[in-house]
């Protein structure tokens, strides 16, 4: 009989020294000895929603200048991270967004002017999340962390074999929920991946000021689940790590933490100056390590990749975002305020009545005038 | 006779749930083997399983944040805040989601979930054990907020509370979980959101709800002496508040007094006594008075009959309310 030691057991859920990568900066490919790479077409999927993600980023952060939206935090160069997350799951998987997750609940399916909903100030989550498995884009950091073990658990009880993938940044990490949502995760083995884009600042604070770990993956060991790095910006390393912790989760193997080294390319919202807290050389280097332009490189050299093909992708890209602006500059059909009252339970009490009929009257009165 | 007290009433409606819904689940700290340190959840792991009534990691923004993923995704969670502070960690979990994803996701996903927090104080309980959190709760809007103060209630509405698609606070006075009634339990109370006449009286209406209840019904006994007839009104619940049996009873007595445990500065008693100026004007005879907590932190517990109501100051406040001139 083996003897697994404390030494063994917690080296076992050590994360790869260094990050996981498929395709270097330079588009050129390596092998990994735990990890397989993708299929080419798998890689040629993701390219094409590499394009489109950018493309739709682009234009919503042309429609908050045009009024469209009230604020957008943008995933420019953080695509391959919210691709690569959405690619490796099953369409019945649970993701747990934050606000900068628009690409991967596009990339999931869900309509693009439905994702950005929340962000144009019409209603809290713009889509059905059951319809989608999805859960609304959540702003208080972390707190959605938790909603996925439940989620990942109760699938679990039922002898599904659902997983269930949070999102959260590195600053996030700092955030108590994230430690009670991985202990949990620990200690009930639910499949659920913790998917940490660390983009080195939280809106202007570095990372060393976030924690003293040796990696953010490192967090793991505390809670007997296995940390990870990864290469955020190459698509296959994603792709990858988060096939294999999903199969993991789905045998029983519980809960992963992934940390994905990115770079948010943008300032945090189009209302915050990244320039006061970050140098443009620093900017300049993770130019250098581009996810769209990596995979792009590596899929024409390596031949899987022509020019057909890569107009019909832009091609595609193209009819998503003037589908997308033309809806937005058409008007898009306004919520009645009366709704306002719908929702907040599911039978109004005597006092929500009679504030709904104090709306309502206000309304009539306006609609009189 | 056999005797039923309030915790083993509790402890017989989540063995009724759990029985009768595949989708109750029952968790918290130290809910299972040990039963709970109130005994509400005791044998529930034994009977049921470690499935449907098990022990969690001690942290209660956990606890309720699984709650919400398990109701969203097909389960009736029932969990415990172990007392009334140590649900303020959760605090952000209940406001934030629990409160708001209903309305979120525009009423796509309701969350069926019961936070059951042990209340209030009159223990001799020490600093964190005794706190009276509802106002918090009251205040936010999303809640339903269940105050039981009888053994037959806290039964009735714990059900009630189980079958509901949105997210209950349900409030049990730490001080009433070993009051006793003789009477088998009924299969069904009165809805959540209807009040009780505890106590019909001509004169005065005493308003009040959980922990206070018995005080209440104290005083008004009390009053008799006095030549006072009090009608006493059990709130069952804050949220919905049954404002038509308050107000009808305000209308027929012209006096009100409210009484709650709670510090009284923005209270749920305030939102009483508001209410009762805004509806009934014209029908009282004297301002409303309120009875209530200090606005304190809850004292030690060698000095808690200062802090709690009692049946002097309820007395005093109905004294108050200007008898001389009708």
């Amino acid at each position: 009989m083996s003897v697994t030691t404390i030494a063994e057991m917690a080296s076992s859920l050590l994360p790869s020294d260094p990050p996981v990568q498929f395709i270097d900066e330079h588009g050129d490919q390596h092998a990994h000895e735990r990890y397989e790479m993708p299929s080419p077409q798998t890689l040629l999927d993701a390219y094409a929603a590499l394009v489109v993600g950018r493309r739709v980023d682009q234009q919503a952060t042309t429609l908050v200048r045009q009024g469209q939206l009230a604020v957008y935090p943008s995933s420019q160069g953080q695509e391959a991270c919210q691709i690569g997350s959405v690619l490796a799951l099953r369409p019945t998987d649970w993701l747990f967004p934050t606000y900068r997750e628009s690409v991967a609940l596009i990339t999931r399916g869900v309509d693009p002017v439905e994702v950005l909903s929340m962000l144009r100030g019409e209603w809290h989550c713009g889509y059905e999340p059951r319809r989608h498995f999805a859960a609304p884009q959540t702003t208080p950091l972390a707190t959605q962390t938790i909603h996925a073990v439940g989620v990942a658990y109760a699938a679990q009880l039922r002898d599904e074999d659902t997983v269930a993938l949070a999102y959260l940044g590195d600053g996030a990490t700092s955030e108590g929920d994230f430690h009670e949502a991985i202990n949990f995760a620990g200690v009930f083995k639910a499949p659920v991946i913790f998917f940490v884009q660390n983009n080195h600042y939280a809106i202007s604070v570095p990372l060393a000021k976030q924690t003293a770990a040796p990696s953010l993956a490192h967090k793991g060991i505390g809670y007997g689940v296995r940390g990870e790095r990864v290469d955020g910006n190459d698509v296959a390393a994603v792709i990858s790590v988060i096939s294999d912790a999903a199969d993991r989760a789905r045998a029983g193997g519980g809960p992963t933490l992934i940390e994905a080294h990115t770079y948010r390319m943008a300032a945090h919202t189009n209302a915050d100056d990244a320039t006061r807290y970050r140098i443009q050389e620093e900017v300049q280097t993770w130019q250098d390590k581009d996810p769209v332009d990596r995979l792009r490189t590596y899929l024409r050299t390596s031949g899987q990749l022509n020019e057909e093909k890569e107009a019909e992708f832009a091609d595609r890209a193209d009819a998503v975002t003037a589908d997308v602006r033309t809806r937005f500059l058409a008007g898009l059909p306004p919520i009645p305020p009366s709704e306002l009252f719908a929702h907040v339970l599911a039978a109004p009490t005597p006092q929500l009545r009679s504030q709904a009929d104090q709306l309502r009257a206000e309304l009539a009165a306006e609609g009189e005038e | 006779m056999a005797t039923t007290t309030m915790s083993e009433a509790l402890n017989q409606a989540l063995q009724d749930c759990l029985a009768e819904d595949d989708r109750v689940v029952v968790f918290g700290e130290d809910v299972g083997p040990l039963g709970g340190v109130f005994r509400v959840t005791d044998g529930l792991t034994a009977k049921f399983g470690e499935e449907r009534c098990f022990d969690t990691p001690l942290a209660e923004s956990g606890i309720v944040g699984m709650a919400i993923g398990m109701a969203m995704n097909g389960f009736r969670p029932v969990v415990e805040m172990q007392f009334d502070a140590f649900g303020l960690p959760a605090f952000d979990q209940v406001v934030s989601h629990a409160a708001k994803y209903r309305n979120r996701t525009r009423g796509t996903i309701s969350l069926p979930l019961v936070i059951r927090v042990p209340t209030n104080g009159g223990i001799g309980g020490l600093e964190h054990h005794c706190d009276s959190s509802e106002a918090y709760y009251a205040h936010t809007p999303g809640l339903i907020v269940v105050a039981p103060s009888t053994v037959e209630d806290a039964y009735t509405l714990l059900r009630d509370s189980v079958a509901l698609d949105d997210p209950v606070i349900f409030l049990e006075p730490k001080h009433l979980y070993w009051s006793k009634t003789d009477q088998e339990l009924p299969r069904q109370g009165d809805p959540i959101g209807q009040a009780a006449v505890r106590r019909s009286g001509r004169d005065v209406s005493l308003i009040t709800y959980g922990s206070s209840v018995p005080l209440a019904l104290e005083a008004a006994d009390a009053a008799v002496e006095e030549g006072w007839d009090v009608e006493v009104i059990d709130l069952r619940s804050l949220v919905p508040l049954d404002e038509a049996t308050v107000t009808a009873s305000v209308r027929k007595t012209g006096r009100a007094v409210v009484l709650a445990e709670a510090p009284g500065f923005a209270s749920v008693a305030s939102e009483i006594a508001a209410r009762i100026g805004e509806e009934c004007f014209h029908s009282l005879l004297a301002p409303v008075r309120r009875v209530t907590g200090f606005n304190i932190p809850y004292p030690p517990p060698k000095l808690e009959n200062n802090y709690l109501p009692s049946v002097d100051r309820v007395l005093d406040a109905v004294a108050d309310l200007q008898w001389e001139d009708s």
